[in-house]
């Protein structure tokens, strides 16, 4: 366990030495403010229906900009060669870094914790849809930080890193609005896929096991597949 | 004590490493010399579990990769070629990152060791500073005391005096010698003067092969079996020269070298055996009117015999 954890705090606290955490934050802040509160009056609702229906899309952009440098960068500047030869296993490192993008993601909802503070008191604001929906958030960022890993550890390129975690999470946001396209047969399966049905349930205050299984089964076979690219390039 | 046999490795088609043994007793230098592109690296990094050997094995004592590969890596202590580390952390914060993951959880002996290290790598000044402001000879010896934290078994490591200037050469090259006393410790090179000046064996590798395997004291003596001798004369006219070579012993290998015709001629005689020739030489050449300004005997040391394993083609 020790090691998962020396891991996990190295690399959370690159984010704040670097400027990344401050910029990634900052940026995402702003786009989640505007797009919540730009419509927030004229609906007149004290909920934050809105602000987690747009959670999945901002995600699978700004979780994948967190984690891109994870392996990438370890490989570009060669450290990757010294942390492989200390006397961590290939699930200690994938592991330690997958708590550090997931308490970073978790970090960057931190923040947006006062919307639900300054909406009680203008409103009447149903807290169970809001708790429901921070776990939620807590679970999305979580699926999708490890498909970040994944798509760190299969690249030395940063910026390869950024698009094939984008495409990923995109995908898994948008699926659920492509059943027109799928047999229908099929629609079920795909359905299940998506994130975003089941980001939704949970964010209105039903936590569901099914919900529950899908976002841990994600986190699993990412994290499992980051081990293995691991283990194949060398 | 290491006992590697048969390692191979393959980047796709491409044979890096080639069917390489070593067995190596504790408390030895070894030196692991060969061209740029022989396959050092790739030894290397088998041999700490960085790379997966396409076949053959490692065995470390009783521990065998890779199935101890996590035992076998903590008795390891490895400085990659170009000592990567983290450019942001400051160096303190890095060896303790180090320290911890290398399973020294008790902070009393962490800080311990980091005053040892910090003494023995010459660190006390930059324990502050950021990593990526450091210049090369300090990144170095950061990867000296990251390779040395847990007080390993086995050192290895990669072209440690590269990059370096002549004092920190000389500085690293004395703390190798300093730990090889009880450690074990591989080191890569291409630098011959430096194998010869710290190994007790030396391996030489060339493309992928190994193509020696002895110790130092060994490797030198039979270079020696073939001996140069360098003469240079005055006052002589080339043909007559030669004949009267030839003519004093016709075994000898000679070959002409360039020199200012101020200078004189020069020679370069090659003799078949360890024989030395100077004084007979010098006999029969005090007959004729010739001057000698030079007349030297060169042992072919190492480099002969590297130049010989390595040649294009060998």
């Amino acid at each position: 366990m020790t090691p998962i954890k020396t891991i996990a705090l190295k690399e959370f606290k690159d984010y704040f030495i670097s400027p990344i955490a401050y910029i990634v934050i900052s940026l995402f802040l702003i786009v989640t403010g505007w797009f919540f509160f730009s419509t927030f009056f004229i609906y007149g609702r004290a909920d934050l229906r809105d602000f987690f229906a747009l959670l999945p899309m901002t995600f699978s952009f700004f979780i994948p900009a967190v984690t891109m440098r994870m392996f990438a960068e370890e490989k570009n500047v060669g450290s990757y060669e010294s942390l492989l030869t200390m006397p961590v296993s290939f699930t200690h490192i994938a592991l330690g870094k997958f708590f550090a993008a997931s308490v970073f993601a978790a970090a960057m909802l931190l923040p947006t914790l006062s919307y639900p503070l300054f909406i009680s008191f203008i409103g009447n604001l149903d807290l169970g849809p809001v708790a429901g929906g921070y776990i939620g958030a807590v679970l999305l960022g979580g699926a999708y930080c490890s498909i970040g890993l994944f798509a760190s550890a299969l690249t030395r390129n940063q910026i390869i890193a950024f698009i094939i975690g984008c495409a990923i999470c995109f995908t898994l946001t948008i699926i659920d609005r492509m059943l027109f396209f799928v047999p229908e047969r099929l629609v079920p399966v795909v359905e299940y896929l998506g994130a975003n049905a089941h980001f939704t349930n949970i964010s209105k205050g039903i936590i569901d096991s099914r919900d529950l299984i899908y976002f841990a089964s994600v986190i699993f076979i990412f994290i499992f597949s980051t081990d293995i690219a691991m283990k194949e390039k060398n | 004590m290491i006992d590697v046999q048969n390692l191979t490795k393959y980047y796709g088609d491409f044979c890096a490493v080639d069917d390489i043994s070593l067995t190596i007793e504790p408390g030895r230098i070894l030196g692991l010399l060969g061209p740029n592109g022989a396959g050092k690296t790739t030894t290397l990094r088998m041999l700490t579990g960085f790379y997966t050997p396409t076949s053959g094995t490692i065995r470390i004592n009783d521990l065998k990769m890779p199935e101890d590969t996590l035992k076998i890596k903590s008795m390891i202590g490895y400085l990659p070629e170009s000592a990567p580390l983290y450019h942001n952390m400051l160096v303190y914060d890095y060896l303790d990152y180090v320290a911890r993951l290398k399973g020294m959880n008790d902070p009393k002996r962490r800080l311990s060791r980091f005053r040892e290290l910090s003494r023995l790598c010459g660190l006390s000044g930059i324990m502050a500073k950021p990593i990526g402001n450091l210049s090369k000879g300090l990144r170095q010896r950061v990867g000296l005391a990251h390779a040395m934290m847990s007080d390993p078994d086995i050192l290895i490591l990669d072209e440690p005096t590269s990059g370096l200037d002549p004092n920190q050469i000389a500085e690293i090259r004395d703390i190798i010698k300093g730990i090889g006393r009880e450690k074990t410790i591989i080191f890569s090179t291409h630098i011959l003067s430096e194998a010869e000046a710290t190994c007790d064996r030396i391996a030489i590798i060339n493309k992928g092969k190994k193509v020696a395997d002895d110790s130092t004291e060994h490797l030198k003596q039979n270079a020696r079996h073939r001996s140069v001798v360098r003469l240079t004369l005055q006052n002589a006219e080339i043909t007559a020269t030669l004949d009267h070579l030839k003519a004093f012993d016709a075994s000898l290998d000679i070959t002409v070298t360039d020199t200012p015709a101020s200078e004189g001629i020069s020679f370069e005689l090659c003799c078949k055996d360890d024989k030395d020739i100077r004084r007979d030489l010098y006999l029969s050449i005090k007959k004729t009117d010739w001057i000698i300004t030079e007349l030297a005997r060169q042992s072919l040391a190492l480099e002969e015999i590297f130049h010989e394993l390595t040649r294009e083609g060998a």
